[in-house]
């Protein structure tokens, strides 16, 4: 009985889930202020029915009671998260605090499937992150001194990322993480938004030919730390988000394209200097040669993804656990197998919801200082998801990063609340001006 | 903070790479649900997923069957609901139908997806699924023959050999012997034997797809081609003189036997297997041209087989010396092939230069027997021109009508083939090797044998294939 009830709840949260992204679709649809609000309210409801029906099969299928104690846990959280923002902030964009609880939702169904532990440890590190993270709008609005210290910035980051190269945590051949007092985080997932505010920072008070030179350097230095760390996933991300913030700041096309060749050429360079690199490209071209070793994580993904095709094995249901590092890069994996094609197509369509958002925020903003960061963080967060998605189902050679908000982590999801909040704070601030002056 | 003034070509830029992002995705959505709907069988149909095994579940393993419907293996379930799979053939079919419970090989392996899958209609699904009964899963229909390939194992008898009956027109294989085999029924029982350490007879091998020999002189097939290759204007004025003995330097090549041949013509000494002539031919080629020449024919490299096949090897390069020439010319010295790889060769000769993707499978239908699948011939690689497999299949039909094929010679259907006797050790005999295809105007069949440590090609693997031709020739 427990298999038919299975069954039928895949595809139920399947039509939750595609109900919930057309609904985020249709917003943009509509200006009306009124009908948009509506809209969220009818998002909230989607998303409690599908979090009560998949953590249903959560406990059928366990019957650990910790599921039910967990659920409510989370309960209480959604609804003091959304319910606190829209009591603090007026002003919010609600449609954004929505998709951020959306995808943390996903993360949490489908890290609780993996490991109780795991996603019990994962739900107190977000709390704290909410926590902490609360008063960034506040901080956004209230603090324009923020465009004045971009040398704080640019060197804290470097600095950082420096000493993670110099000194951090090895794991997969990589540096990326340093333990403090006893807990490990990784800099780099800060210093993406350091380094915004950094590239903002200095655009703003000048583009002219000097200014552009000093922030590319310091940029590349950026760039070269991390790839010397052997962290080329952020390596990448870095540099598309400088390209495309020095595109948009001095609104060159020569930056642009020479910019653009000059990664081809360091990529090249990188290949042919670097082991690693060329082990993920010949793992993501042909891992069936090397299927034992190299191309072992990414083909067992791809029979994750193939198995569970549109519309998934159902929950508890198929072998997620046998793709090393699941939890964290190939979380992807995971949801595509056990929740189904649609589903995980739904997600991507939802970060994507929310990169449009971004976007959108950024073309309203005035000063170029946030229009920048509007900007910067936008492209920080949708390339990385592009990465992350890419390279678990073989369309790019895979980088190694996290699927922000759903991936497990403390130091990721932290850095998305941070981005979240501040893109959050810029609307508030501009909704403000606007009620202001408007 | 307003210093500066908004910058409306910065929102258009804004929107430029909004779009760009969005094409990005569109791309990869694209990627995503072409990989679900197209990819994602042949994909996951692999012995390293371990979920298809949970399939099994919820399904009854479906039957293997011959191109006409005799069943090769099937799922018996006891009333307790215990499930064994019968072999009706038994050790017959051993290797090309394979097993699944200790790993995956053959066909278990290749249509383990399908078998595990089941298509019966959705209502009887449904119901069987909510009282817990299992679906059955599919069939697998296979493009073997019960008839040939029992002709193929009584011919080869207790020899170790394997033998490959193929449709060159279409890279269906009909027939796949491998000897010493095993019963798949007791394989559980009898696995300790098998696979211990002071077991020699390596009964769990696919000789055809794994094994590795000398190809000796059915080399000769690549070495004329070179050679026709390099001498397109004057290859048919070549002409030796065969004592038996072909000296050079310190170095002696012998005929078969010793026997001297005395004047050979190129397509002469191809039809006796002229030792002599070849390793003398050999000396004229350019330096590393049958390197490059066996690279094209698939040595060294990947072959289009979806069954577990060893890579065979051809070593010698342009800085080879005089020895290492004369050896590898005649299919001596380090060259290693398989006999799959052999019976591939022959069918692009036999079918105008271009090899069909060899294949085992040739339709998927439900447990009703309705169709769910069907496979289609493909092409694979073109091996060489028209007019070269045109001239390789004279000088094969050559061998057959005044050569060492003599035990094809039947005025029943043409044949063209090639022996070959590939010494491996000193003091030992040479493994056999025949390989060819009938009729020589319109190929239908190719076979390829190979007989381990028994004699010469003429003698002992020849007569392997003409029995299997006469069975397909008297239908």
């Amino acid at each position: 009985m427990v298999n038919v009830i299975i069954e039928v709840s895949k595809y139920l949260m399947t039509l939750f889930i595609a109900i919930y992204t057309y609904l985020n679709f249709s917003y943009f649809r509509f200006h009306d202020e009124e009908r948009q609000r509506r809209i969220c309210g009818q998002q909230n409801l989607i998303m409690a029915l599908l979090h009560l029906t998949a953590y249903s099969i959560l406990y059928l299928k366990s019957e650990d009671e910790r599921f039910i104690l967990f659920y409510l846990e989370q309960v209480v959280f959604f609804a003091a998260y959304i319910g606190l923002y829209r009591l603090f902030y007026r002003n919010r964009t609600q449609i954004l605090v929505n998709n951020m609880c959306m995808l943390l939702c996903v993360g949490w169904i489908i890290m609780a499937r993996l490991s109780f532990d795991k996603a019990l440890r994962q739900f107190f590190i977000v709390a704290a992150a909410a926590l902490a993270t609360w008063i960034i709008p506040l901080i956004v609005n209230r603090i324009w001194q923020l465009s004045q210290i971009p040398w704080i910035y640019g060197l804290m980051g470097l600095g950082m990322l420096a000493m993670v190269w110099m000194i951090g945590n090895n794991s997969y051949g990589a540096q990326l993480s340093l333990t403090v007092g006893g807990i490990s985080f990784q800099p780099s997932e800060f210093v993406k938004i350091s380094f915004v505010f950094f590239v903002a920072a200095m655009f703003y008070s000048s583009v002219n030919i000097r200014s552009v030179a000093a922030v590319s350097l310091v940029a590349a230095a950026h760039v070269l730390v991390l790839v010397l760390s052997k962290d080329l996933g952020s390596a990448l991300i870095f540099f598309v988000t400088y390209l495309a913030m020095l595109f948009v700041a001095t609104n060159n096309w020569f930056y642009l394209l020479s910019g653009a060749g000059a990664g081809c050429c360091a990529s090249m360079l990188a290949y042919g200097l670097f082991s690693h690199v060329r082990t993920r490209v010949a793992a993501w071209w042909n891992p069936w040669a090397d299927i034992d070793n190299r191309g072992y994580q990414i083909t067992q993904s791809l029979f994750a993804v193939g198995t569970g095709g549109w519309f998934g094995m159902g929950l508890y249901q198929g072998m997620p656990y046998k793709i090393p590092v699941v939890e964290k890069d190939f979380v992807f994996s995971a949801i595509s197998e056990e929740l189904g094609g649609i589903f995980a197509l739904c997600v991507i369509l939802i970060c994507l919801g929310c990169f449009l958002q971004f976007m959108m925020i950024a073309g309203k903003m005035q000063a170029s200082f946030y229009k920048l960061i509007a900007f910067g963080l936008g492209i920080e967060y949708i390339f990385q998801v592009f990465l992350s998605v890419g390279g678990v189902i073989k369309f790019i050679p895979s980088t190694g990063v996290t699927l922000p908000l759903i991936s497990y982590g403390g130091s990721s999801v932290l850095s998305t609340f941070v981005l979240f909040g501040v893109i959050q704070g810029l609307y508030i601030l501009k909704k403000n001006d606007e009620e202001d002056y408007g | 903070m307003d210093r500066q003034l908004p910058n409306p070509k910065a929102n258009k830029n804004i929107l430029r790479i909004t779009y760009v992002i969005a094409g990005l995705f569109v791309c990869l959505i694209g990627y995503f649900g072409y990989f679900l709907q197209f990819r994602r069988e042949s994909v996951i149909n692999n012995s390293y997923n371990a979920r298809l095994d949970r399939f099994a579940d919820r399904i009854v393993r479906g039957e293997l069957q011959s191109h006409d419907g005799r069943i090769l293996a099937r799922t018996a379930v006891a009333e307790d609901g215990a499930e064994t799979r019968v072999y009706p053939y038994g050790p017959l079919f051993a290797h090309v139908v394979g097993y699944f419970h200790m790993g995956k090989t053959g066909l278990e392996a290749l249509g383990n997806f399908y078998l595990l899958t089941s298509h019966v209609n959705l209502i009887e699904k449904t119901v069987n699924e909510l009282s817990n009964i299992k679906n059955i899963g599919d069939k697998v229909i296979t493009t073997l023959d019960v008839d040939l390939q029992q002709a193929a194992y009584d011919a080869l008898g207790d020899r170790r050999g394997a033998v490959i009956v193929m449709e060159p027109g279409t890279g269906k294989i009909l027939a796949m012997v491998s000897r010493p085999d095993f019963d798949p029924n007791t394989l559980e029982q009898d696995w300790d034997m098998l696979i211990s350490g002071e077991n020699t007879q390596a009964q769990l091998l696919n000789r055809a797809t794994q094994g590795l020999y000398p190809p000796g002189s059915t080399f000769k097939m690549v070495t004329v081609l070179e050679y026709i290759r390099e001498n397109p204007e004057t290859w048919r004025d070549f002409t030796f003189d065969c004592d038996g003995q072909y000296e050079c330097g310190d170095y002696t090549i012998s005929c078969y036997h010793g026997n001297a041949h005395g004047s050979q013509t190129l397509e002469q000494a191809f039809a006796n297997s002229c030792n002599g002539a070849f390793a003398a031919l050999g000396l004229e080629l350019n330096p590393g041209g049958l390197y490059t020449l066996s690279e094209q024919l698939l040595f060294n490299g990947e072959q289009p087989l979806s069954l577990a096949f060893s890579k065979s090897s051809f070593v010698m390069g342009s800085d080879a010396g005089v020895w290492e020439i004369l050896q590898t010319s005649i299919g001596q010295g380090s060259t290693q092939m398989t006999p799959m790889h052999n019976a591939m060769l022959t069918a692009a000769v036999a079918n105008g230069g271009t090899l069909m993707k060899p294949y085992l499978i040739e339709r998927v239908e439900n447990a009703a027997g309705e169709e769910i699948h069907k496979f289609f011939p493909e092409s694979g690689a073109k091996l060489m021109t028209a007019e070269e497999a045109s001239l390789l299949s004279e000088l094969m039909r050559r061998v057959v009508t005044e050569g060492t094929g003599s035990a094809v010679r039947t005025d029943a259907y043409p044949v063209a083939g090639k022996t070959g006797s590939a010494e491996f050790e000193t003091g030992k005999e040479t493994h056999a090797w025949f390989t060819g295809f009938a009729p020589v105007d319109n190929p239908q069949l190719t076979v390829t044998v190979v007989v381990e440590e028994s004699g010469s090609g003429g003698q002992i693997a020849a007569p392997v294939a003409r029995a299997i031709f006469d069975v397909y020739f008297s239908r």
